[in-house]
């Protein structure tokens, strides 16, 4: 038993930020162990008792309420609700219920004369009992803050769910029976209360069951060549391997070959160039929960978003140009690309997405040993398509594309990292009043690699991908998509 | 004729853009670009001796050393019999 609990511990350092990740992992496994097996219909009903065994609850009040929960993960596991147009889904007996109050006055309040809380709130929500203690008047309260900021004893705290303040799109409302609700029309799929949740109570759906199905009828002849088209920020993820070691892990899933989905990056940033040229102004397409935003929250502003597809449209694209068979799985950070693959126009190209998690689980449901394997190569981009992954990239992957193809114009970029940083250039953009002429809008905080869907997250990543932009083949964006113009 | 190079990380390691540009020119230079369709794709399997071409689907392995070699032999030769 022990053996076995110090085993967890080391696989949870190994790959995971936290253990509602490492729970995540542990159900995608179990799952995908099954479908490869072909085991999964008789033994779906089973896997929550292989999770949690015996009767001594880890996580919950009791095994049969973890159990429960995790019937709903499996669930997610296997495709989620079809009925639920989102990729982003609340599991409703996970989530806890947290205080949601907003701005209370804690017992730090020590009821001093100063009342600096009471002068710096413009709504007059503030009063104070005969202790002189400071009570807030929720129906005055808008939740600035400012009263929090002030109280130099730190007594004003803002109870907000993580779900909602993570939540930077206001789409997670508070339900009748006080659960996490998302708002599908403002949802864009970020993933970040999934990331933040520390219930683990709102999931992305998965679709690594298609995945293992088309990998398998393509091993026995049944379909087309799988391909595995990989972003970026992979350079930075599986820290207990190397690099090219995944790439061969891949191959042994049953992956035909593996691309660069920074290719695809560097395909998008010879367009985006003249594009952007042409028109004088123009918004990024490469992130799908950016071009969400702008389409529900900046309709006025949709016309200026690039026409190109994201970097993985635009391989899946051209893989399918050299092999009409071809099935394409993109593999990367993103939860909004399981919304952005669903989408006409890109469906047509791209089969299915994975995230680097669902990776690591289908990994190991195979016992395949990364650490153990050879290399393989895998090169195909340039230093500037490999750097969308981290905001910024594709700012200098612009600049340097018309730099690369002499076209005078001059690029002004504003590089959004997060989506608050997007909805401020969007709101100035659209009032004539923004000092740019490109918006590059990252709906995560760092860019890809702040993705709810890598295993870590953290500076050291930027880095990672940085150095593993200088060491591509190619130097330039033209010179690595020459071998896509024939 | 249909001519695929294998533009896939192990060929394009080996040098598989510089044979889809040598034979680009070449082809351009000898007027067959109506007769040959140039094309790419990602890995054949044989990654072990890319870079790897084929012809009508008949494998080659080439080189950018030995690319002009493989355009007379191969393309040239049998275009013009």
């Amino acid at each position: 038993m022990e053996t076995n609990n110090t085993e967890t511990k080391q696989e949870k350092i190994r790959k995971f930020d936290t253990k509602v990740q490492y729970l995540k992992y542990k159900v995608l496994r179990e799952v995908a162990k099954q479908a490869f097996a072909g085991t999964l219909p008789y033994n779906v009903l089973d896997i929550p008792k292989i999770i949690v065994p015996g009767k001594t609850p880890t996580m919950r009040c009791c095994v049969y309420k973890e159990r429960a929960i995790l019937a709903e993960r499996v669930k997610l596991a296997m495709g989620g609700n079809k009925e639920n147009p989102n990729v982003i889904e609340v599991i409703d007996i996970a989530c806890d219920e947290c205080p949601a109050a907003g701005y209370e006055v804690t017992d730090s309040c020590r009821g001093c004369l100063a009342h600096r809380c009471e002068d710096v709130c413009k709504r007059g929500a503030i009063s104070f009992d005969h202790n002189h203690v400071a009570h807030i008047d929720k129906s005055k309260c808008v939740e600035c803050g400012q009263c929090a900021k002030v109280c130099p004893y730190s007594a004003i705290q803002n109870r907000k769910r993580p779900c909602q303040n993570a939540c930077k799109v206001k789409a997670i409302k508070i339900n009748e029976e006080n659960a996490a609700a998302i708002d599908n029309e403002k949802c864009i799929s970020c993933g970040a209360c999934v990331y933040q949740c520390p219930f683990g109570a709102i999931m992305d759906k998965s679709y690594i069951l298609n995945v293992i199905d088309m990998l398998k009828k393509s091993k026995a002849g049944k379909c087309g060549n799988v391909y595995a088209v990989v972003a970026p920020s992979i350079s930075s993820q599986f820290v207990y391997a190397k690099l090219p070691q995944v790439v061969s892990g891949l191959k042994e899933l049953g992956f035909h070959t593996v691309i660069e989905a920074a290719l695809g990056a560097d395909m998008v940033a010879v367009e985006e160039a003249k594009e952007l040229a042409e028109k004088g102004f123009l918004t990024s397409s490469c992130c799908p929960a950016f071009v969400k935003f702008i389409k529900t929250q900046f309709p006025q502003m949709a016309e200026h978003i690039s026409h190109n597809m994201s970097p993985m449209g635009v391989i899946a694209r051209y893989i399918k140009e050299t092999d009409k068979d071809a099935k394409v799985v993109f593999i990367g950070p993103c939860t909004a690309k399981k919304a952005e693959f669903q989408l006409e126009g890109v469906r047509e190209y791209v089969d299915s997405v994975m995230t680097f998690e669902e990776l690591a689980a289908l990994f190991d449901s195979c016992e395949i040993d990364l650490a153990s394997l050879p290399d393989s190569y895998l090169d195909n981009a340039s230093y500037f398509g490999r750097i969308f992954a981290r905001s910024g990239g594709l700012s200098d992957a612009v600049a340097e594309s018309l730099k690369e193809q002499g076209i005078d114009f001059e690029a002004k970029p504003e590089r959004c990292d997060g989506i608050e940083a997007c909805k401020m250039a969007l709101l100035k953009a659209s009032k004539g009043v923004l000092n740019a002429n490109f918006i590059e809008g990252m709906a995560c905080m760092g860019g890809c690699i702040g993705g709810a869907g890598c295993l870590t997250h953290g500076e050291k990543n930027k880095l990672e991908v940085d150095a593993y932009g200088r060491e591509a083949l190619e130097k330039t964006i033209l010179d690595a998509v020459s071998v896509t113009k024939l | 004729m249909k001519v695929t190079v294998c533009i896939g990380s192990s060929c394009h390691i080996k040098g598989s853009r510089q044979v889809v540009e040598r034979l680009q020119k070449l082809i351009a230079e000898k007027g067959l670009g109506d007769s040959v369709e140039l094309g790419g794709t990602f890995c054949m399997g044989k990654c072990q001796q890319g870079v790897s071409c084929t012809v009508d689907g008949e494998f080659y392995s080439v080189s950018p050393e030995t690319v002009d070699t493989f355009f007379e032999e191969k393309i040239v030769t049998p275009l013009t019999k």
